[in-house]
């Protein structure tokens, strides 16, 4: 058995703060967004490019196949010894001139960060790119204290501007095309030109100007990290348009929010990372602005510099054997652009700040299962992300692994099995007979009465999903069984 | 991989796993397994005690009822040299999750059975070309066809071309390429009723894709994913069918 099983509760992400869970469960959630043209289109023009340019930059390298081992191992070996590694990070970032402060949840997180802008007397706070800062809620918390955080990276600039959520890791707009990003612009943007095209080149310089602007004013920047090397306690932010380093290098104090597994224990293992994760993201063969700091340089970029350690459910995720290696993902997005389910119904569906196959791992990982409970269950198990990965997580593993954590404690929670349950373990019973199954293969059979021309066109629930776009060949005179006693007359 | 049998010169024991759903439903790809390998000259026994694989109950989430499945795969094919399995998905199934399972429940004597007796298991196509080594079985099949390596068979088992390289050889056959073939066609077992809809998605796509191929049939080696492929290509009544691999290297000119 294994060890998460009857071990303490440990804690999970709070909820009623962050973006870890969905108003609705997955299938739902879907339907809309199977539903909308304009995104399907988006999706599939996106993720196709993408995968194309992943798949050229990943065939020009012979030794892939062991730069993941790489990855993977190095991550492994961080995991078993995160404790060590974060005490090292944290000795190293003080001893350079930064503060670290450790959050246990997101509402720690929010409050430190929120006292320390404060502190600042800052009002208006610009950010750079951070899936981490999404995932503990912190703008709304920072409006909570009339603070305004200025999102920096075009597509989150657009997110933010349209009142809306990011769909994707690397491309959090994803869903938005220019004409939509014109509207937002006009409407959300005081400064903006109203004559505004839809030009990719007129949006781009309209978000340059109005941006522009608050990094000279800004006194706090805030970011995520991507990495921190412990041996030397560097902070890693990698980003490919340069606003992320106007925020990293501009105010006069910075505040890095990061996750505990964002640590690697040297250089050399970061530099398997900076060779993995362009490649692996946004099909470049290296990475365009790669910022780096150590403490405080004197006289020289911010002067206040904070590093922000969050669990929020790491620690509960990293006690899940089978789940733990969910912690090494490098937020690539690699797996969402090869996912077929993400091609089709997008981000949102997924209800988290994480979505995609890592996402659908990773949210019920951080939150427990109970309270992501669909997006196990939201894969074809196909594999691609595997193959995907760039660290090698083995996400159709963990997917059935979280489906089980699901099923056994649904099944504590509730004294009553559920229809499903019991479904089951009749189709468990009689298949472990093979007497009971012939039985019922014989029984099956009555549906030859409900079929016409050789297929069955309805199915009654739960089996309806299926025959609503799919038809079922009407069961055979004969099974396999009763011809093979038949045709060699052995004894049933 | 057994060393004696390529020549002949050693007598296997083979028992067809024909996997609950082809019993049931698809007799005819058990029945094109056990003609294609006897006229390969090999005996081919059906062990009565067989059932199911117990992956549906593994990727639902019911692992302790998967139990008891793993138990009888394990007892029903242990005196077995090869275990031949028309289905890429249940062969990765006894590979990659029954001794996993006997494990999560702390019983190491089963997971060691389960993995002896996975190693001996072959998915079809592993085991004319890596076994048996033959790439031509002598069939015949005149047919425009295109193929979908499911997707179990691609990612899980590695199979590679190994059944275009069978299908190459079948007189009479032509083979056309199946655009974006990799893609999943949605079907992923009890996925196709929870997420009903993302399924017939994915399952849209891979209609187009072949029908674009103006071919006569689809071929895979899973009667799952061909039951998904072909109930929605039956339900659209578009005039291509779908059809195992076994069936095709089943064919020969005297018996269509």
């Amino acid at each position: 058995m294994s060890t998460f099983l009857g071990m303490p509760e440990l804690p999970v992400a709070p909820r009623g703060v962050g973006h870890l869970r969905g108003a609705e469960p997955f299938p739902a959630a879907a339907r809309s967004a199977l539903a909308d043209s304009q995104l399907r289109r988006n999706l599939a023009k996106a993720t196709t490019t993408i995968r194309a340019k992943r798949a050229r930059v990943v065939g020009e390298l012979p030794d892939w196949e062991e730069l993941r081992e790489a990855g993977r191992a190095i991550k492994a070996h961080t995991m078993a010894s995160l404790d060590g590694y974060l005490e090292q990070l944290e000795g190293e970032f003080t001893a350079r001139g930064g503060t670290v402060h450790w959050a246990g949840d997101a509402v720690e997180a929010n409050q430190i960060v929120t006292d320390l802008v404060r502190a600042a007397g800052a009002s208006e706070v610009v950010k750079v790119k951070s899936i981490v800062t999404d995932e503990i809620g912190l703008n709304d918390a920072l409006a909570g204290a009339g603070i305004s955080a200025v999102e920096t990276d075009l597509a989150e600039l657009i997110v933010q501007l349209g009142k809306d959520r990011p769909s994707h890791f690397l491309v959090p707009a994803i869903h938005r095309n220019r004409a939509e990003i014109r509207e937002i612009f006009l409407r959300e943007m005081r400064d903006v030109d109203p004559s505004l095209t839809d030009e990719p080149r007129a949006l781009a310089e309209a978000a340059r100007l109005h941006l522009r602007r608050k990094f000279l004013s800004a006194e706090v920047g805030i970011s995520g990290a991507n990495f921190a090397v412990a041996e030397t306690g560097t902070l890693c932010v990698v980003e490919s348009e340069g606003n992320g380093r106007m925020c990293l290098t501009l105010p006069r104090t910075l505040i890095t929010v990061m996750g505990i597994e964002k640590v690697v224990p040297s250089w050399s293992d970061l530099g398997v990372f900076l060779q993995l994760l362009p490649r692996s993201s946004t099909g470049e063969r290296m990475n365009p602005y790669t910022s780096m700091w150590s403490g405080v340089t004197p006289g020289d970029g911010p002067q206040q510099v904070h590093l922000v350690l969050l669990d929020n459910g790491r620690t509960a995720a990293l006690a899940d054997e089978v789940g733990r290696p969910a912690l090494h993902c490098i937020r690539c997005s690699a797996c969402l652009n090869v996912c077929p389910v993400y091609e089709r119904v997008g981000g949102h569906a997924y209800g988290s700040v994480y979505p995609g196959p890592i996402g659908a791992v990773l949210s019920p990982l951080l939150t427990g299962v109970e309270d992501n409970a669909s997006l196990p269950f939201a894969s074809s198990l196909c594999g691609a992300c595997y193959d995907a990965c760039p660290v090698k997580i083995d996400i159709p593993s963990i997917l059935v692994h979280l489906r089980a954590r699901h099923v056994e404690e649904a099944a504590r929670a509730s004294r009553v099995p559920d229809a499903e349950a019991i479904t089951m373990a009749a189709a468990a019973w009689t298949m472990s007979d093979p007497r009971r199954f012939a039985a019922a293969q014989r029984g099956g059979r009555i549906g030859r009465l409900f079929g016409r021309k050789g297929k069955i066109r309805r199915l009654p629930p739960p089996l309806s999903g299926w025959s609503r776009a799919r038809d079922v060949p009407v069961p055979p005179a004969r099974t396999f069984r009763q011809w093979w006693q038949r045709e060699h007359r052995s004894p049933p | 991989m057994i060393s004696a049998c390529s020549g002949n010169t050693v007598r296997m024991r083979v028992a067809l796993f024909v996997t609950c759903l082809a019993d049931t439903l698809f007799p005819q790809a058990g029945r094109a397994c056990v003609r294609l390998l006897e006229r390969l000259g090999h005996q081919v026994e059906f062990p009565l005690g067989q059932t199911c694989c117990g992956q549906m109950h593994v990727n639902t989430g019911y692992q302790r009822l998967a139990l008891p499945l793993i138990r009888r795969y394990a007892e029903t094919f242990a005196g077995y040299d090869a275990i031949v399995v028309p289905s890429g998905s249940c062969t990765g199934s006894v590979r990659h999750q029954h001794a996993m399972v006997a494990r999560r429940f702390g019983d190491e004597t089963l997971a060691a059975r389960a993995e002896e007796v996975a190693a001996r298991t072959y998915e079809l196509s592993e085991f004319l070309t890596d076994v048996l080594a033959v790439e031509d079985v002598g069939a015949y099949y005149p047919h425009r066809v295109t193929y979908h390596p499911t997707c179990h068979s691609l990612r899980m088992l590695r199979v590679g071309d190994r059944p275009l390289r069978l299908l190459r050889n079948v007189g009479g056959l032509e083979l056309v390429e199946l655009p974006d073939a990799a893609a999943c066609c949605g079907f992923g077992g009890t996925f196709a009723i929870k997420n009903a809809d993302v399924s017939t998605a994915m399952l849209a796509d891979k209609m187009r894709n072949v029908l674009a191929t103006g071919a006569e049939a689809c071929v895979a080696s899973d009667s799952s994913c061909l039951m998904h492929i072909g109930g929605g290509l039956s339900r659209l009544n578009a005039g291509t069918t779908t059809v195992h691999l076994a069936e095709i290297l089943a064919s020969t000119r005297e018996n269509g």
